[in-house]
């Protein structure tokens, strides 16, 4: 069992941060990892990434968007509940060089991820540009806390409430354009948007990194719920991942491997109304 | 069902009894009841002695009123007189002397014993009738669902042999004085004193015989494959079927679980050692338990949030039903093991954190990897690995969504590639979650199948199709990905390979499709690479498998043991347990030298 000790809701409500406490998780925790969380007795396991943890005080933070059942079963958890089960740190962590200058586009809760990801980058050595991309300027979500990290940064939304109105491409399109010390783009959000970004930097031939995440069950490697096609061959996400090159990976098949639950997560959703 | 014959050793067996020297019947027929009637001698005296035909209603009625334990002098037979005292022969319980009358049975006429002393109950046939007539009892076979109604549910197939049944069975058992089967147990479970206690009826004592050498009695006498081990070298197996062993321990270790009898042992001095378990499937289990039972403080680490491995994960539960599972977890806490769940080692703990923290380790993680085909479209949707499938209904429970978050995956015409027994476990798991036609798609012949022939059986009553010497080469998907039919190629088999099995040959030009919108890829497992991420410098065979010294089953790592499918490769429930034994014998010793 693992405690909350930490509920906050963000963008509207869609966006859920919790602590937990989970000592031995946070001590060994490095940023790009994901844990497996049963919410309860009848919970699916879920993979979440951990968008920060702190070693001394042994507390995890995840950060997730409500979008099925077991997301918005998470959503109930207030400070002092329990979580039945959280398995971690899973997955490879972030492996950056010193490059010199580096992109980080974020996309909706992906930002929460790209945060931990970004906090590596800069150790590293790089210096950092942040996109960070949303509907609104409602759903664009620690801003604050990525422009500690950024040297630059620049905000888009889709209506153009908040900084420029449009995708995160375009700027990144010129930025692209006009500085040629930048050798390593890290995009993570929804499919479409990483799928863009690697369309876009396959032309100027940058390397890409992406953060999955497929479907699992177990997160260990028994499975192979999670394989994607990364460069023609079957990787599974949770063991050679999340993080892949994405210039390889075959997003369309990824999309769809995704929603091959839509109608039974209906389903469970309106089981549990009723 | 029984016919009369084989009755006779059992329940309600009406004896017909004659003398053997004037060949007269001793049955009477004596108002309502037949008596069988004796004249008997005491102290000079002479006595009229009523007796039940029933053999299992030993009553003895005397015209005279008889002091317990008195033995008479003498049994006459009432129309000629002589006596029928056998002078060669004593009681086998209290060595007093016996009467020797004849009675039918197997339309022969055989010698039979009563013993002369009031009160004693012994009576029964020569050593030798007594052998010849066990071995023409059949192999008693347990009650098993109906065929048809049990596709619809999941509830387990066979019902497990009655009182009856077991003691039918069991009577067959020779009681070798060499016993050949001890030898195919790879945990050494002493077999015929187990089988012996049944016959006394002393069952709870049978299941402590059991758990001695195995920690999980009710689990291997579900899935072992007893046709390969003991029962292959059961002597009644050379003329007849082989004594049911797995039966009877099934019928004692259930039991004994329904009696709550067998308690944990008392807990032993501790030897102030720590030892560590990583996987809590059988293998670990049976460390676990071993080491706990000398005094060892054991933790056992757990990747997933249930323990119990392979039993609560593969496994489906109409054929070993999860409360089992977790009845055996059970008795494993009670002897002091502890259990970290959600612990993945080389995740959370290295394997050298581990060894920081114990003085032994034991790596006992079975190979957790599918294998896939690597054929196109292999990633379509709804084309799943047999662990995932069997994961997801098995320990997520997902047929009983949506009560259960996990969705069940669905398909109304089903392929299962692979003839093992994941693949009959997948395709009957498949039946039971409501798909049209369940095919098993296999490239070797039936001889070839390397399914138990129980599961095979199973899987063919319940109307599974199997297309034999069949090789998908390609998944065809339709405009949303899904999974909509597979291109396969017939093959022949030609010359033996390695493993002793004729190798298939694909047949060029005779490619087809097979409809099908759920397909699950059951062709075996490799080793898993998460912990040897952070344990490079174990030392793996060429499959990636540890390599171990078969005597102790210690690795390259001084103090790190491992055993089970990650040395092997996929193999059985047992065949961890034994390795787990001698892992454990090993540990022992080399932790009580080192002081």
């Amino acid at each position: 069992m693992f405690e909350v000790t930490r509920h906050e809701e963000m963008a509207q409500g869609s966006i859920i941060r919790l602590d937990l406490i989970a000592p031995q998780i946070a001590a060994k925790a490095k940023p790009g990892q994901f844990v497996i969380i049963r919410a309860n007795e009848f919970g699916e396991r879920i993979p979440l990434t951990i968008a920060d943890s702190d070693p001394y005080s042994g507390i995890i933070t995840i950060i997730f968007q409500i979008v099925g059942k077991s997301t918005a079963l998470l959503r109930a958890f207030k400070a002092g509940d329990y979580i039945k089960d959280v398995a971690g740190p899973l997955g490879r962590p972030v492996e950056v060089d010193k490059v010199g200058t580096a992109v980080v586009v974020g996309g909706g809760t992906g930002i929460a991820i790209l945060h931990h990801v970004t906090k590596a980058v800069k150790e590293a050595g790089n210096s950092i540009i942040g996109i960070l991309g949303a509907r609104s300027k409602d759903y664009i979500i620690m801003e604050d806390e990525m422009r500690l990290l950024c040297d630059e940064m620049v905000i888009t939304t889709d209506d153009g409430s908040y900084g420029i109105q449009g995708f995160v491409t375009a700027p990144l399109q010129e930025y692209l354009d006009e500085r040629f010390d930048i050798k390593l783009v890290y995009a993570i959000g929804p499919i479409i948007m990483m799928k863009n970004v690697c369309n876009l930097t396959r032309k100027y031939n940058i390397k890409t990194m992406v953060s999955l995440n497929p479907i699992m069950v177990d997160g260990t490697g028994m499975c192979g719920g999670c394989r994607v096609s990364v460069g023609g061959k079957t990787s599974f996400c949770c063991c050679d991942g999340p993080d892949f090159d994405g210039h390889a990976v075959d997003f369309d098949e990824l999309e769809k491997r995704n929603n091959m639950y839509l109608k039974k997560e209906k389903d469970a959703l309106l089981f549990s109304i009723r | 069902m029984l016919d009369y014959d084989v009755k006779y050793l059992k329940y309600k067996t009406y004896l017909n009894t004659y003398c053997p020297h004037c060949n007269k019947s001793f049955n009477v027929k004596d108002k309502d009841n037949d008596v069988l009637i004796y004249k008997g001698r005491i102290n000079g005296e002479d006595l009229e002695i009523k007796l039940s035909p029933y053999l299992d209603v030993f009553e003895v009625e005397t015209s005279k009123p008889l002091e317990q334990d008195a033995v008479l002098d003498d049994l006459l037979c009432p129309s000629c007189g002589q006596s029928l005292i056998d002078p060669d022969t004593v009681c086998g319980e209290c060595g007093s002397k016996v009467g020797k009358i004849t009675i039918s049975a197997f339309s022969k006429l055989l010698p039979f014993f009563v013993c002369l002393k009031y009160g004693c109950e012994w009576h029964g046939l020569t050593k030798a009738d007594e052998r010849n007539i066990k071995l023409k009892i059949p192999r008693q076979e347990m009650p098993e669902q109906d065929q048809k109604l049990r596709v619809h549910n999941f509830l387990e197939v066979p019902y497990g042999l009655t009182t009856e049944l077991a003691q039918l069975e069991a009577g067959r058992c020779l009681q070798c004085t060499n016993p050949k089967c001890v030898e195919g147990c790879p945990v050494e479970v002493d077999i015929p004193a187990f089988i012996k206690l049944i016959r006394d009826e002393d069952y709870e004592g049978a299941a402590r015989k059991i758990k001695e050498k195995n920690v999980l009695p009710a689990v291997c006498g579900r899935v072992c494959p007893q046709e390969d081990q003991c029962e292959s070298k059961c002597v009644l197996g050379m003329r007849d079927a082989p004594l049911a062993i797995g039966n009877l321990e099934r019928f004692v270790a259930d039991w004994a679980m329904k009696m709550e009898t067998v308690k944990a042992p008392p807990p032993p001095q501790r030897l102030n050692k720590k030892i560590a378990v990583i996987g809590s499937g059988p293998g670990g289990i049976t460390v676990a338990a071993d080491l706990a039972q000398l005094g060892y403080a054991v933790t056992m680490y757990e990747a997933l949030h249930e323990p119990g491995g392979v039993l609560v994960y593969g496994i489906p539960e109409f054929r070993l039903p999860k409360s089992i599972v977790h009845f055996e977890i059970e008795y494993l806490r009670k002897l002091g093991v502890r259990m970290e769940l959600n612990s993945v080692i080389g995740a959370l703990y290295t394997l050298d954190d581990l060894l920081e923290m114990h003085d032994a380790v034991y790596i006992g993680v079975g190979a957790g990897l599918p294998k896939f085909m690597r054929i196109p479209g292999e990633n379509l949707c709804n084309v799943y690995s047999s662990n995932e499938y069997l994961t997801r209904i098995n320990l997520m429970k997902a047929y009983r969504f949506p009560e259960y978050d996990t969705p069940m995956p669905e398909g109304k015409n089903v392929t299962v590639l692979g003839g093992g027994n994941v693949a009959m476990d997948c395709a009957r798991n498949a039946l039971r979650c409501g798909a049209n036609t369940v095919t098993i798609v296999y490239r070797r012949s039936r001889k070839e199948l390397p399914a138990r022939e129980e599961e095979v059986r199973h899987a063919m009553e319940e109307g599974i199709n199997f297309r034999l010497l069949t090789n998908p080469i390609r998944f065809i998907g339709n405009d949303v990905n899904w999974v909509k039919g597979m291109e396969c190629v017939k093959m022949e088999l030609g010359e033996p390979d390695e493993s002793g099995r004729r190798y298939p040959i694909p047949i060029e030009g005779s490619n087809f499709t097979i409809d099908t919108d759920l397909s699950i890829i059951a062709i075996g497992t490799g080793p898993n690479p998460l912990i040897f991420r952070t344990a490079p410098q174990l030392e793996r065979n060429k499959w990636g498998y540890i390599v171990v010294d078969e005597e102790t089953m210690e690795t390259s790592i001084p103090n790190v043991y491992a055993g089970g499918d990650i040395v092997t490769g996929s193999a059985t429930v047992i065949s961890a347990m034994g390795a787990g034994r001698i892992a454990a014998k090993a540990m022992h010793r080399k932790l009580s030298s080192e002081k």
